[in-house]
């Protein structure tokens, strides 16, 4: 009864929060207002059973740290994924069936499958990028997709002056990235999180006011177009086929950026961002060199963002700066964040979950952006570590204990 | 000279919007260091909802002051209402997690307070009426400063000056300074926390809605973009004079503004966002704590 009169207030409190907004529609004109007050009735029903939800999961939050703090920790007990890619057998059976199944889907599916899944594969390299960043090295980036536009640019623009060829370019762009980011490492060494974000989201700006505004240079608003699709010696190839084509080096692409970032993880570098996001001061005392960390990080996390982007300008053929807005990096953290900070799994079925499904539900698209929204605050408040929590690596002695028995 | 002045005026106009809005994050940082990301959507509802109230009242034939007056305290309450709302759903339960969760959260919350206005009213630039009438005493020097200047000075400086009294005087204002040094200690001698946390964010909304409505007067659109930006300035403002520091909030919102003016006015007003952050940079490089704020030690 007290939890219904609790949900009746919050729901009458929402209803007064929104009338204005949901309810009233000034057309100025025709000069006539609209009353829609259907959307109250909505609001107030769905903050109803939504308050009932909020109270339910909070008390779960709080019985499960309860449970943590007295000592019955399940924490890091592993989700039934993670215990599933534990099993060797099965993992590589998993694997080899995954693989199989990217490298026969352009011939399963039609070509605009194939973009679809392109621009998903795009941004899971993205999303293990801005992963080795944030989720790694705890350094919060909101400016990320300044770095992917180096990357595009660089093709475009090269391409465009000089002919070079996307090849050439790749790793040309990835360089480029990584110097900006070192670039942009460099002023922010000494600041704390919080300072960090707003200068990165700062240098993201900047980025893209300047594209915008230096005709010169990059051609403005307006963009460039026909940009050089990859080429396979200097074959001849139609849509279909150059879009396979495409399909097939982004693949390779995700591969490469799964086994570095993963090798990366567990190297010394890979330790010390770890270390520098769980505690800096404990960090430097444990004789870290913190500039080099972060530098590293930075230099590293936009490298991948470099090459993507080079990528990408191949892809469309043509890119102007407003692919490059705040909300592309807000997409792009939202991935990271959604899918387990630190987590390669977890950022692959992020941005898989994240990019697909408002391609597939079109009807859903216009409240992407929203849900987006809402499921990070969410994420945050109820599953920190994301859909697939990221599992440090333990070391026991195995031996220690049959030795022991021996003696 | 004409032209330095115009700058200038112009310049401090700009200015005291960026630190009416920079002192919502200031006094919020000071309390829970926490990025209040979501501080630029409070002030794009503050505008929006004194742009309905306004469009309402037009239409059913008030006009004049009433109209300016009714709207501005709507739009207070409703920012109010948010602000409160949004600390209570978005950065409470995570009080006590690590520093970055409730910051991604504050970005997730003003993505979807954005999205929201958007699906709820519209994308598009709406007309925001003129609600600053032009005085006739301003006539002989309506070429260097305009009444809706004026007003907007003048409203500034009116607040900040009943801010400052309120955190001097009063005991809501103590017991935000206490909680402001040390939390732990101020809930020992007896402050209710949680609540003075509340307050903070109702008084920071309260001074983004002032601000958005004498943005939106002035500018004469509204849209629900409008915020992020805003919100971006704003922060970098309070960066700038130190965040924390209240004054410092004031200053920084100055300098941010004239900067702008002047960068705008003398070299090019493409570049003004590049000038705004360049400065930002500088000011970290060389002075991280700010222009007001204090260095502290940082203790394990």
């Amino acid at each position: 009864m007290k939890n219904l009169k609790q949900s009746l207030a919050v729901s009458l409190w929402f209803i007064f929060l929104t009338f204005p907004l949901m309810v009233i529609k000034v057309n100025t004109t025709d000069q006539f207002v609209q009353w829609r007050w259907m959307n109250m009735l909505w609001v107030g029903l769905t903050i109803f059973v939504l308050s009932f939800v909020w109270r339910y999961a909070l008390n779960r939050k709080e019985a499960r740290q309860m449970a943590a703090m007295s000592g019955q920790d399940d924490q890091d007990k592993p989700s039934k994924i993670q215990v599933l890619f534990e099993n060797q057998a099965l993992r590589t059976k998993l694997l080899f069936g995954l693989l199989a199944f990217a490298l026969v889907f352009p011939w399963v599916f039609d070509t605009y499958q194939s973009t679809i899944m392109i621009s998903a594969l795009i941004y899971v390299v993205l999303g293990l990028g801005l992963n080795i960043t944030v989720g790694l090295a705890g350094l919060l980036d909101l400016g990320y997709v300044a770095f992917f536009a180096v990357g595009a640019y660089a093709y475009a623009l090269l391409n465009y002056h000089f002919g070079l060829g996307f090849w050439t370019i790749l790793p040309v762009g990835g360089i480029l990235s990584c110097l900006f980011g070192v670039i942009l490492g460099f002023p922010i060494l000494r600041l704390r999180g919080d300072y960090l974000a707003i200068v990165t989201l700062g240098f993201g700006m900047i980025i893209k006011v300047v594209l915008e505004n230096w005709s010169a240079f990059s051609f403005g608003p307006s963009g460039i177009a026909n940009i050089d699709k990859p080429g396979l010696f200097g074959l001849d190839m139609d849509i279909a086929a150059s879009t396979t084509y495409i399909y097939y080096i982004m693949i390779g692409l995700v591969i490469l950026t799964i086994v570095v970032t993963g090798r990366l993880k567990h190297s010394r570098i890979g330790r010390a961002w770890i270390a520098l996001r769980e505690d800096e001061i404990a960090c430097v005392a444990m004789g870290i060199d913190i500039a080099r960390t972060k530098l590293s990080a930075y230099a590293l996390g936009a490298f991948w963002a470099g090459m993507v982007g080079v990528m990408f300008a191949a892809k469309t053929t043509f890119i102007n700066p407003a692919s490059f807005t705040f909300m592309e990096s807000a997409i792009i953290l939202s991935i990271v964040v959604l899918g387990g900070m630190g987590s390669i799994l977890g950022v692959i079925i992020g941005a898989m979950i994240l990019i697909l499904m408002p391609e597939y539900l079109r009807a859903f698209s216009e409240y992407r952006m929203i849900i987006f929204g809402a499921a990070m605050v969410l994420m945050m408040i109820f599953r920190p570590q994301g859909i697939i929590s990221n599992i440090r690596q333990k070391y026991e002695f195995k031996g220690l204990k049959e030795k022991t028995d021996n003696v | 000279m004409e032209y330095f002045i115009e700058l200038f005026l112009s310049g401090l106009t700009r200015g005291s919007i960026y630190a009416l809005i920079a002192l919502g994050y200031t006094m919020v940082y000071g309390i829970i260091q926490l990025i209040n990301f979501a501080h630029g959507e409070i002030y794009m509802i503050g505008a929006f909802v004194a742009y309905i109230v306004c469009g309402v009242m037009t239409i059913y034939g008030f006009h004049g002051v009433s109209v300016l007056i009714i709207a501005g305290m709507l739009a207070i309450i409703y920012s109010c209402a948010y602000g409160y709302t949004l600390e209570k759903v978005a950065y409470r339960p995570l009080r006590g997690a690590p520093r970055l969760s409730p910051l991604i959260s504050a970005i997730g919350m003003s993505i979807f307070l954005q999205n929201y206005v958007l699906l709820a009213q519209t994308s598009d630039f709406l007309p925001f009426p003129a609600l600053i009438p032009d005085f006739e005493f301003m006539e002989p020097v309506a070429h260097i400063i305009g009444s809706a200047e004026l007003v907007i000075l003048i409203t500034t400086l009116v607040t900040m000056i009943l801010l400052t009294l309120l955190i001097k005087y009063t005991k809501i204002g103590k017991a935000m300074r206490a909680t402001q040094q040390d939390m732990s200690m101020a809930r020992l001698v007896g402050i209710n926390v949680d609540q003075v946390i509340s307050v903070t964010f109702i008084i920071g909304s309260a001074l983004a809605a002032i601000g958005g409505v004498l943005v939106a007067s002035y500018i004469g659109q509204v849209n629900f973009y409008i915020g992020f930006l805003a919100g971006v300035k704003a922060f970098t403002a309070a960066v700038l004079g130190g965040i924390g520091s209240v004054p410092g909030a004031v200053i920084g919102g100055l300098v941010l503004g004239l900067t702008e003016s002047f960068a705008a006015g003398y070299i090019s007003s493409d570049y003004e966002d590049v000038f705004a952050f360049g400065l930002l940079v500088l000011i970290l490089i060389l002075r991280p704590s700010g222009i007001m704020g204090r260095t502290t030690k940082q203790k394990v």
